[in-house]
């Protein structure tokens, strides 16, 4: 098996696997408040602790979630509703055209159902939002504008955005802008004071954690209207009994990405461009999507002109090689997707693409696998298009 | 073989494929995403989330590959706008058999030969039997559930590339099967409506799309009996829902005995005056070699029609059918399908009675 899907999810990392199993044979609530309470507190403060000094936050702006849709869903409801109640006059709400559904679900629903203005800025053919779009948007009316969403780096394709710049912009503004970072932690410097962004969303099995647990850091003064109520566990922005081992995990596994971050993103990025390369040079008609230079070390994107992604998947899946076409929805239905639209392929061209994505468990070989299967899958995938097509023309 | 099983997240389709992994088959299954909005389809008809997640299952437990296609666009011009215009031009079309054509044993059986399967494999009620000059289609032996008439508008190279593992079984057996083989859907029930009209409501559905185009009831004589919303609600043969207002002198039943949406008149009359000797009709696609000349067969005019004797004539635009006795309720847009026996010959699509 070869498992080329790292963006989607990636293997625990033993560091992460020990400190989280370590703490599964315990008893503790963290807001108990005898000795095993307290010992599982200790554990849960001292994760908060890691992960601030590995980010570049302060221990009490770490929000712990249930990952990272959850945090991205506290930043976008939470800080529109507070920013819209300080101020009803603040209804828009800016993301880039890229985001990921945790982030554009949200909005698009603050706009259905909450009389929210919704506002998905153009992002150029690279999957860039510049900083001069985001400018002008706000300008058009910086007093109506609750909060602005934009990924630190993209999922699919692997751009990374001028995030401290657009950040500067916001902050000129004293607009809050909140990043998705679930790609980013681990596979880029992220330094959370020196961005300047106000909030920003991670989530534990992206970079070595465990499932399920993530966070939401929040800048002191961002204060979102918290989506849970109940114990007001996390400074009564979320709610729910804090889940010490995953915590654990989670901080053990930030803490060793963002370590060993120079050593891995070197890593990935020559396994990466021997894929890129091999690709290229085994279909010459494929085209390497997203920034070239500016993006994730683990992310190879490519359109295969007159092939469907899903046929390409299945093909490969069927080798034993493991990609994806995306993101997919609940129903497993390939949309074509909106992160290609918005850089200006047309649906043919973003159905026909495969996301390769590597992380700390790839090896050479696992490139050579790929490299090897790929052209006849192509071939074939790009056959089956022409007999649809021909039919298709027929009737 | 490597066969592609098209799951609907039914329990026939579910069957069909336990069976065919049994059969030592390499199997793949796919779930045909047909809907454009699942959502509005609130849980009912086919290829909902719900039933993308049964037929996962179902994969799960055979041990098999399972994708999702997104056939929608191409189901919804194929068959829904084509289902709409058939109607809006004054004919009866069967969505079912459409798919068949157009969806199931064209777009998916091409995209499957294509990715290098062998065949596709589907819970459909027909008998696929090795005879003299190749494969030929029958029908299942359950008569109840018998489908071949919505297959048969394939021809022989996609009957060559089926696979119909129920059509020797009952339905009874197969939910028992089902049930045995811990297969979670065996209990779901049958899905009887037109899979993008789940409330069934046709008429309603028509009108959505074609709008209100009043017109008149009228008598065989020309005289009008009342005023309907739309030629195109109504199929030759209709009893129900007509809603004339005048009963007839003689107090007897009415039936729509044709429909003209040219000038937007229905008329209607009594039951003998459905009566047709013969028909026309255009599309032909045959199961095996095509046949010249006028020979003798049965030909089943709707779905859960009997096939009746009659003298088909080959003509270059397509058939003549003589039935040997009148014949009644036969609707524009149907499909005649041609048995000798239990198997299917071929089928054209009704274009006039005579």
């Amino acid at each position: 098996m070869t498992y080329l899907d790292h963006a989607a999810t990636t293997p625990m990392v033993p560091e992460a696997l020990a400190a989280m199993t370590a703490e599964l044979g315990r008893v503790g609530n963290p807001s108990s408040l005898h000795g095993s309470g307290r010992a599982a507190r200790r554990v849960v403060e001292e994760s908060r602790e890691t992960i601030a000094a590995a980010l570049g936050c302060r221990p009490g702006e770490v929000v712990f979630t249930g990952g990272g849709t959850d945090a991205d869903n506290v930043a976008l409801k939470g800080l529109y509703w507070a920013r819209h109640r300080e101020d009803p006059a603040r209804r828009r709400i800016l993301i880039s055209a890229v985001e990921h559904h945790a982030v554009l679900d949200p909005a698009a629903w603050l706009a259905q159902q909450q009389g929210a203005v919704l506002e998905v800025l153009p992002v150029d053919s690279l999957g860039r939002l510049r900083p001069e779009t985001l400018r002008a948007a706000i300008e058009a009316d910086p007093a109506s504008v609750a909060l602005i969403s934009v990924m630190w780096a993209n999922n699919e394709v692997g751009t990374v955005q001028p995030i401290a710049e657009l950040a500067a912009v916001a902050r000129e503004f004293e607009i809050p802008l909140h990043s998705d970072a679930v790609q980013a932690i681990g596979a880029l410097p992220v330094d959370f004071a020196a961005s300047g962004v106000s909030a920003m969303s991670l989530t534990g099995h992206k970079l070595g954690g465990p499932l399920g647990i993530g966070a939401l850091v929040l800048a002191r003064g961002t204060v979102p209207v918290p989506l849970l109520h109940g114990g007001g566990q996390e400074r009564d922005v979320h709610s729910g009994t804090l889940d010490t081992p995953s915590i654990a995990g989670f901080a053990a596994a930030v803490e060793a990405a963002v370590r060993n971050l120079d050593a891995h993103a070197a890593t990935l990025h020559a396994l990466r461009s021997e894929l890129v390369a091999g690709v290229l040079a085994a279909v010459p008609d494929a085209r390497y999507n997203g920034d070239p230079d500016d993006r994730l070390p683990g992310i190879a994107h490519f359109s295969f002109a007159g092939c469907e992604g899903d046929s390409l998947l299945m093909l490969l899946d069927a080798r034993g090689i493991e990609c994806s076409t995306g993101s997919a929805c609940s129903a497993g239905v390939a949309r074509p997707s909106h992160v290609l639209i918005a850089m200006g392929h047309d649906e043919a061209s973003a159905r026909s693409s495969l996301r390769f994505s590597l992380g700390h468990s790839s090896t050479e070989s696992d490139v050579a696998q790929l490299l090897e299967a790929l052209p006849p899958v192509v071939e074939r995938a790009r056959r089956a298009g022409e007999i649809a097509a021909a039919r298709h023309n027929r009737s | 073989m490597r066969v592609l099983a098209a799951m609907s997240g039914g329990v026939d389709s579910a069957v069909a494929a336990a069976r065919a992994v049994e059969a030592g088959h390499e199997l793949t299954g796919v779930h045909l995403a047909l809907a454009e909005a699942p959502d509005s389809l609130k849980g009912k008809g086919c290829c909902t989330p719900e039933d993308a997640r049964d037929a996962r299952r179902v994969a799960d437990v055979l041990d098999i590959p399972f994708y999702v296609w997104d056939l929608a666009e191409q189901f919804r011009v194929d068959v829904i706008d084509n289902f709409v215009a058939e109607y809006a031009a004054g004919r009866t079309p069967n969505p079912c058999l459409r798919c068949n054509e157009s969806i199931k044993f064209a777009a998916v059986l091409d995209r499957a030969i294509g990715l290098g399967f062998d065949a596709v494999c589907t819970g459909h009620y027909a008998r696929l039997v090795d005879g003299p000059s190749g494969r030929e289609l029958h029908r299942a032996v359950d008569p109840d559930k018998d489908q071949s008439y919505v297959l048969g508008v394939l021809d022989a190279d996609q009957v060559a590339h089926a696979l119909f593992p129920l059509g020797g079984s009952v339905k009874t057996e197969v939910r028992a099967e089902a049930a045995a083989r811990g297969l979670t859907v065996a209990a779901k029930p049958d899905s009887h409506d037109i899979c993008f009209i789940p409330d069934g409501d046709t008429a309603g559905f028509l009108q959505a799309r074609l709008g209100e185009r009043p017109g008149s009831f009228v008598d065989t004589s020309g005289a009008v009996l009342g005023a309907h919303s739309g030629a195109y609600g109504f199929t030759v043969g209709q009893r129900r829902g007509l809603r004339i207002g005048t009963p007839a002198p003689d107090g007897r039943p009415r039936y729509v005995l044709d429909v003209s949406v040219v000038d937007n008149r229905v008329t209607v009359g009594p039951a003998e005056a459905l009566e047709v000797a013969g028909l026309t009709a255009d599309r032909p696609r045959w199961c095996g070699p095509a046949p010249a000349g006028t020979f003798e067969c049965r030909v089943q005019v709707r779905a859960h029609g009997e096939a009746v004797p009659a003298a088909v004539t080959a003509i270059p635009e397509g058939l003549q059918v003589a039935f040997s006795e009148p014949v009644r309720g036969v609707a524009p847009g149907q499909a005649a399908v041609l048995y000798d026996g239990t198997r299917v010959l071929g089928s054209a699509t009704i274009a006039a009675t005579v």
